[in-house]
């Protein structure tokens, strides 16, 4: 779609049309045939999304996701061993979404994202290794041990960081974006946030001045559903996220964030909007993390069910389910894939463990980038 | 050497440094068609047009956060505050993300920003519009904090914080933009950063003043002198970093002391200045260190109440004679 959403389907709608690979339930009063050809149709539509890639760049898809998942556990695991400290919220469940979106972009494009982050900077290019050492609190962290798992930054790499104040990286994304057009360049700026953010001030100031001057930024609202532990029911009179665009004439569109080709597409066309003409975008894109909100979470929200019933949508689940029926590869290639991740993650944490810790002289480093001295005249 | 006012004089600090740097822009509300709520930005938008002399909705937050994110990715905003009590909406963004991005990201982005204003107490606004909040801001590793007292010091100091590569909270004094000064023409003229200026000197009581208490505190000083007390006024200039050295090479000759802030007294500027002289001149005092500080209370409207809460010659005189025992 190239101007803004009318009249978005409602997300029920939207899952049910636009996933490629849907398992979902069949409410009981639904004509079999008529599901029937639709799976069949989402089938089609999924074959054709595969035909656009070559391999090499499905394989790296499904590597990436991989990573971030094994990445993720063993995060679980040297936080229960008390080896990364404070708050770590993790992104398994949603690794579709930041896959998908960010093969969408180029490396000198920027992404800026909350405190649930890790998976983010995985997909941007960040090393497997700089990030353990920074949840380890290592001098060889992304942020030298600084900013922990919620403050990751790649200036290289066009990581703009993990922000942990819920929206904060929202105006800061827009003016990223503004930047670049003010620069004259055709940088994009991808900004990943969770629904709860869209509560904020900041998500609507941002929206506003994003269409109001033409802004190439494209709003990412992860929708995993729940604000910690307040579902979306409980916190959003207008649950329909992506219609929310509709109050700054914002293109949007609603998005399977279980379907990373789903994911990779509609950024693409957001993309193209953003580089092309200076237009912003909101993706609202369905999702659903397999774990708490961080690792101190009861999770008594929720029901075990609930969680099962969306981990039969499991993203990895998915893609692999589809690269292996439509022959792309075999399943000796995913289980290369997945022995490759595993090695890279073990590899990231020895590292993490083996690095050595900042310097105490760092705690006054880095506070100001022209320091004043004392007594300067 | 021209003669201009505060207000000329910022307008031609921004007008050099955006001719200066292509990547300097300034937003803020009613900063470019209305040429400034304050006057401060008058003919910019006419000089730079609308790409770099923006307007911005009434959206406090949203366009703080959007200049510290142009900073990030290479840019030198200027935001305005139309107040600085309107920053209050935007705090999180100078606080959480323009104070703490360089040192959370490891030393790799640096914030090259100016959020500036006036602030201060006004006239007869009542409590929202008047009120001083650099103690907030001065409380931040991460941020400097400038408050300039005369024309020359609002040029050179804000020609400084322009080219800062650090966020710079520069707050003018909403009633001190038509006070006029000498202000040296050489467009290359600046004031660093960080350095304290002594605006008058004198052997018997030292008067620490910044804003607004600077001409009041010179004032003071003025009748002081006929009454046989001589008074140092210094002004900070910049009260993050603070250049507590000369503040101290002064408490050393005059061995007394007042504080003069509009700040509200709990947990001010005037405290933090009070308790480093203590900590570093406590044998060089002769008496306690004495604050006079704005009233604790919310600022009223009517004229002869805000009188009361803001101070001004009389109490300061009566704080240099009780330091100096005369009283």
């Amino acid at each position: 779609m190239s101007k803004q959403t009318a009249a978005p389907p409602s997300a029920a709608q939207a899952e049910e049309q636009q996933s490629s690979t849907g398992v979902m339930d069949a409410p009981p009063d639904v004509d079999q045939q008529q599901l029937k050809r639709e799976r069949d149709k989402a089938k089609e539509r999924q074959k054709d999304r595969l035909s656009r890639l070559d391999s090499g760049h499905l394989l790296e898809l499904y590597r990436q996701m991989l990573l971030i998942r094994r990445f993720e556990e063993k995060s679980a695991e040297a936080y229960v061993a008390g080896k990364i400290g404070g708050f770590c919220h993790l992104y398994i469940g949603q690794e579709a979404v930041g896959v998908g979106a960010i093969s969408a972009i180029r490396q000198d494009d920027y992404v800026l994202a909350s405190y649930r982050e890790h998976g983010l900077a995985l997909a941007k290019g960040m090393t497997a290794r700089s990030i353990m050492a920074e949840l380890f609190g290592k001098a060889t962290g992304c942020s030298k041990g600084k900013g922990g798992s919620m403050h990751m930054f790649d200036k290289s790499l066009g990581f703009l960081g993990g922000h942990a104040i819920v929206g904060g990286q929202i105006p800061l994304a827009t003016g990223t974006a503004f930047a670049t057009k003010y620069q004259g360049t055709d940088r994009v700026t991808l900004c990943f946030f969770g629904e709860a953010a869209v509560n904020q001030g900041a998500f609507h100031e941002s929206l506003n001045m994003a269409q109001l001057w033409k802004l190439p930024c494209i709003y990412i609202c992860e929708n995993n559903q729940y604000g910690m532990g307040t579902s979306l029911e409980r916190a959003m009179s207008l649950r329909d996220i992506a219609q929310k665009a509709c109050a700054y004439e914002m293109a949007s569109e609603f998005v399977d964030g279980m379907d990373v080709l789903a994911v990779r597409e509609a950024t693409l066309r957001a993309v193209e909007r953003a580089r092309n003409d200076y237009l912003p975008t909101l993706l609202e894109i369905r999702t659903y993390r397999f774990m708490g909100h961080s690792m101190s979470d009861p999770g008594n929200y929720r029901t075990r069910a609930e969680i099962e019933k969306y981990q039969e949508r499991d993203p990895i689940k998915l893609f692999s389910a589809s690269l292996l029926e439509e022959k792309v590869f075999d399943s000796k290639v995913l289980e290369d894939i997945d022995r490759k991740v595993r090695e890279e993650v073990e590899d990231s944490l020895r590292f993490a463990e083996e690095s050595p810790l900042p310097d105490p002289e760092e705690l006054y480093t880095d506070i100001y980038a022209s320091p004043i001295e004392p007594g300067r005249k | 050497m021209s003669t201009i006012t505060i207000r000329e004089a910022l307008n031609q600090a921004i007008r050099e440094e955006l001719a200066r740097d292509e990547t300097v822009f300034l937003m803020g509300e009613e900063v470019a068609e209305y040429d400034g709520a304050y006057k401060v930005t008058k003919g910019l938008l006419q000089e730079f047009g609308g790409k770099r002399i923006i307007d911005t909705p009434i959206t406090e937050l949203g366009f703080a956060g959007l200049g510290v994110g142009a900073a990030m990715a290479g840019l030198r905003p200027i935001v305005e505050f139309m107040t600085f009590n309107f920053s209050i909406l935007a705090t999180d963004q100078i606080v959480n993300s323009a104070a703490k991005m360089l040192y959370m990201s490891g030393g790799q982005f640096k914030i090259p920003i100016v959020f500036r204003g006036p602030g201060g107490s006004a006239y007869q606004v009542s409590s929202q519009h008047s009120q001083a909040l650099e103690s907030w801001y001065a409380y931040f590793p991460g941020l400097k904090v400038v408050m300039p007292s005369t024309p020359a010091d609002a040029k050179g100091l804000l020609k400084s914080s322009i080219r800062d590569d650090d966020p710079v909270v520069f707050i003018e004094q909403e009633r001190m933009y038509g006070n006029k000064g000498e202000v040296p023409d050489d467009p290359d003229f600046t004031i660093p950063l960080g350095v304290a200026d002594v605006k008058r000197e004198g052997t018997d009581v030292t008067i620490v003043a910044r804003s607004l208490m600077v001409p009041i505190a010179l004032k003071a000083a003025e009748t002081l002198e006929e009454q046989g007390v001589s008074c140092e006024v210094i002004d900070p200039r910049t009260i993050r970093p603070l250049d507590i050295e000369t503040i101290v090479e002064s408490v050393k000759k005059t061995n007394r002391v007042v504080v003069a802030e509009e700040s509200h007294p709990i947990c001010g500027m005037g405290a933090e200045i009070s308790t480093q002289i203590m900590e570093r001149a406590f044998d060089y005092l002769d008496g306690p260190v004495k604050r006079v500080s704005g009233a604790d209370v919310p600022m009223p409207y009517a004229k002869n109440l805000e009188d009361l809460a803001v101070p001004d010659v009389k109490k300061i005189i009566a704080a240099v004679r009780e330091v100096a025992y005369l009283d």
